[in-house]
């Protein structure tokens, strides 16, 4: 049990701004990078705000934090499950999100997309699958 | 040791980790997580670490005074985790922004108080993933 690597999902459901939990999130995320288990995202209800593009947080005063996302595939973090009926509930598109990228090292380290669109029965599967599942 | 107990209820033993993420009194998360450990523990479980996190770090300050007629939630904590000598730690990145420091932050950051109580330990979120790790179940008490 202790041995092996474990499946660790981190499952945002609140608005990046507002609330502190996306970014505090982000945090153990990127902590979690160093452990070497196997870790995924899930953007879901208003929490698929957390990589919408060009965020800008000037007049609110709160740090944007939005480039770190980007970061992620540097730490081997690429399977960032966004919910689809999250995105249709509030107008948006794929095309709303960030251009999340990683470098595939099995593949010449071709440049591939991170976001993996998935429903919201396929979600409660790869829910299923986890052994370790944090959610804010 | 409760194995026993256990073993003829035909349930076996696990080990939790705890996260809390939500402030005393204003959330009931931390009361939850202190019920679900200490019946957890009656039934002879085990809890590898309590971790703090968001305004769940607020649940560790020394210097709270609830009313005399209401439940102390630090206290309660700080004396379930010296019967059962819980692992109890504060994340520190959220700790700081929310100023609670123990003595050696506060010394090292120039403040001039600490408020962490000293059943409590401060450390990384490192801590957060080694329980998931070496735990059965990790729960989450929060939003």
């Amino acid at each position: 049990m202790s041995d092996g690597i474990k499946k660790f999902m981190f499952v945002n459901t609140k608005a990046p701004y507002g609330t502190v939990y996306a970014l505090e999130s982000l945090e153990v995320v990127l902590i979690s990078a160093a452990f070497d288990q196997s870790v995924s995202l899930v953007f879901c209800d208003d929490g698929v705000f957390q990589i919408a593009n060009n965020q800008k947080t000037d007049d609110s005063g709160m740090k944007n934090f939005s480039p770190a996302y980007k970061a992620l595939g540097d730490y081997d973090i690429n399977k960032l499950y966004v919910e689809k009926e999250s995105l249709e509930e509030r107008g948006l598109t794929l095309d709303n999100l960030m251009a999340l990228t990683y470098e595939d090292e099995d593949d010449d380290w071709a440049e591939k997309p991170s976001i993996i669109l998935v429903t919201r029965a396929e979600l409660a599967d790869l829910m299923d699958e986890q052994d370790v599942v944090i959610s804010s | 040791m409760n194995c026993h107990k256990g073993i003829r209820l035909g349930k076996s033993l696990m080990k939790f980790t705890l996260l809390i993420n939500e402030g005393p009194y204003q959330h009931q998360a931390s009361d939850t997580a202190y019920q679900f450990a200490k019946a957890a523990l009656e039934k002879g479980h085990e809890i590898y670490r309590v971790f703090f996190y968001n305004d769940g770090v607020n649940n560790a300050t020394r210097l709270a005074v609830p009313p005399q007629d209401d439940r102390n939630i630090t206290e309660n904590w700080a004396a379930l985790a010296k019967e059962h000598e819980l692992d109890m730690v504060v994340c520190i990145a959220a700790a700081q922004r929310r100023g609670m420091l123990d003595a050696d932050e506060a010394g090292r950051q120039g403040k001039d108080a600490d408020n962490i109580h000293p059943a409590f330990r401060i450390s990384g979120l490192g801590q957060l993933v080694e329980g998931g790790i070496q735990s059965d179940r990790l729960l989450t008490f929060g939003d």
